[in-house]
């Protein structure tokens, strides 16, 4: 198989739209992608042909969305490699998946004990801990970050002892772009006897999800950053593991039996699933996985690094900018800032020219802090995006800087 | 320095035909702006937007016509908020706290063909700001 770009390109409708009569450059892939026809045609069609609450009708259109549902979990399973279909659990998405972790598990934590989180972490994968410390009084620990944007691991091995109970980092950084060293952290973690989760949000999108060879207990990601649709996600979590801690969210599915006095719960998944599922976007995520992962993966990696390598080229060439995050592994993100602007002069000046990027502090404030910026421009690139976008955005980018000088 | 009326930030504006001279102009506005003092960059006068943070220090003078008028400070580190804070400060500084509650700054915006900047989904405080001017001009009256 190879890879063409035009091709992928045609099955992403809103990529033909225009911006003040500029063609659109999409270059905010991090915050979220766009979604193929396929996708689309997925939602559209369950709930043009079987809406219904799935796993309790006695009729034809629950059977079939139960159907579509469940293999759709099926695909998430194989796609994240995981030993038993019930450990994945749908969730709307990885901020909410790490709630559910840090209020679940974090009922198992005592005084004393120690949690460790990274200072790349956007907020949902440290807030939640500093919350269920708080509430047990465990210790929360941070590994710093270098210079370079990488995660310091000799900080993070003197961090780890006996007290350890769990630790939690991302898989890629979402503002700097920085691949860790997810299986080597992870086996570290597990050598204390920590619990480990692994947070997918900009992970999975370059298809490296496998959780039996990473050995973490959890991992987390998103649909909407995966060419899915918003408000659907994955928790996986290992069975012992997720069987471990006492629910905290009740109702619906996870029910088996309920008197007015005592209940009782359901196996897994069903167990985590409280209420009413997000049944369409679930199907249209399996969608959306079954068409990335029929892709030639070593093709898109490929691809992938030569917009980043060209971006990170033009960048240093650039008088007045700066890239934020230098890491030897890196995937997907250029951020950086400009002498002359502060990255939200340069996002709305970017958008004036058709070019999507984000800007800010990317729920990330004590990785800003640590960069002493106020935040960074981000241009983050997906499968569709071209070399010659990453030229229009520094053809832009001279603009932006001779308007702001 | 004296801020130019709306009536002519409205003129000058709609003599501009491409996005470029728009932006210069209120790049520009911003760079006219009176200095903010330093020390005035504190957590109480902060607006905090997730993109860029805008500051705000209220006072009041004795307009000779109109009685008690309200003067507003304020400062952004974007030097394009800072351009559309002047587009504000035109239309609501040293202005009575009745003027300032009659005045329809979403109407205003959309004239100037910016209230795409006055939206809550922008993150630069600006809508914040406008909020806290007419709060402020509410407990005045």
């Amino acid at each position: 198989m190879s890879f063409d770009v035009a091709a992928i390109r045609e099955q992403f409708p809103i990529l033909k739209r225009e911006i003040d009569g500029k063609p659109l450059v999409y270059l905010d892939n991090a915050a979220t992608t766009q979604k193929p026809q396929c996708v689309i045609d997925a939602l559209v069609d369950y709930y043009t042909t079987c809406n219904s609450n799935v796993h309790r009708g006695a009729h034809r259109l629950a059977d079939e969305a139960t159907r579509r549902f469940e293999n759709a979990r099926d695909i998430v399973k194989v796609f994240l490699n995981a030993p038993k279909r019930e450990e994945v659990i749908w969730t709307s998405g990885t901020t909410e998946s790490i709630n559910i972790v840090a209020n679940g598990l974090g009922q198992l934590l005592s005084p004393g004990d120690e949690v460790i989180t990274t200072g790349m972490d956007h907020h949902a994968n440290l807030v939640t801990w500093q919350q269920a410390c708080k509430a047990s009084g465990a210790i929360l620990k941070t590994v710093p970050v270098t210079d370079d944007g990488e995660l310091d691991q000799a900080a993070y091995d003197a961090l780890l002892n006996d007290k350890t109970k769990f630790v939690a980092f991302p898989h890629v950084s979402n503002a700097l772009g920085t691949v860790n060293p997810v299986k080597a952290m992870t086996a570290k973690a597990k050598q204390v006897g920590a619990w480990v989760l692994v947070d997918g949000a900009q992970g999975a999108a370059h298809g490296w999800a496998d959780v039996q060879d990473i050995g973490c207990d959890f991992y987390v990601f998103s649909g909407h950053k995966l060419y899915g649709p918003m408000g659907v996600g994955i928790l996986w979590g290992r069975e012992s593991v997720l069987e471990s801690w006492p629910v905290w969210r009740t109702g619906g599915e996870m029910i088996a039996t309920v008197t007015l006095q005592e209940s009782t719960w359901n196996v897994l998944p069903y167990r985590f699933e409280a209420g009413t599922p997000n049944v369409g976007d679930a199907i249209a995520l399996g969608e959306a996985i079954r068409w990335f992962s029929a892709l030639d993966h070593d093709a898109v990696i490929a691809h992938e690094e030569a917009l980043l390598d060209h971006a990170t080229a033009l960048a240093k060439d650039f008088d007045g900018l700066t890239i934020i995050g230098n890491a030897k592994e890196k995937i997907g993100v250029l951020s950086f800032v400009l002498d002359q602007g502060h990255p939200a002069d340069i996002g709305f000046l970017l958008d004036r020219q058709g070019i999507a990027v984000r800007t800010g502090d990317h729920c990330a404030q004590p990785l800003m802090a640590r960069f002493n910026v106020p935040g960074t421009a981000r241009a983050s690139f997906a499968i569709y995006n071209t070399i010659e976008e990453v030229d229009a955005l520094f053809v832009a980018l001279r603009k932006v800087r001779s308007m702001l000088a | 320095m004296a801020l130019p009326s709306t009536e002519d930030i409205v003129d000058d504006l709609s003599f501009f035909d491409d996005w470029e001279d728009k932006y210069k102009y209120i790049i520009d506005l911003g760079k006219s702006l009176p200095e903010f003092d330093e020390a005035w960059r504190t957590q109480e006068r902060l607006v905090k937007g997730c993109q860029s943070s805008v500051w705000i220090q209220p006072g009041n003078e004795q307009d000779p016509l109109k009685g008690e008028v309200l003067v507003f400070s304020v400062d952004s580190d974007a030097i394009i908020v800072r351009g559309l804070l002047g587009l504000v400060l035109a239309a609501l500084n040293k202005k009575t706290p009745q003027e300032i509650l009659d005045f329809d700054i979403t109407a205003y915006f959309e004239e100037l063909d910016l209230e795409r900047h006055l939206s809550p989904t922008r993150g630069n405080g600006l809508r914040s700001i406008v909020n806290r001017i007419k709060g402020i001009a509410q407990a005045a009256v």
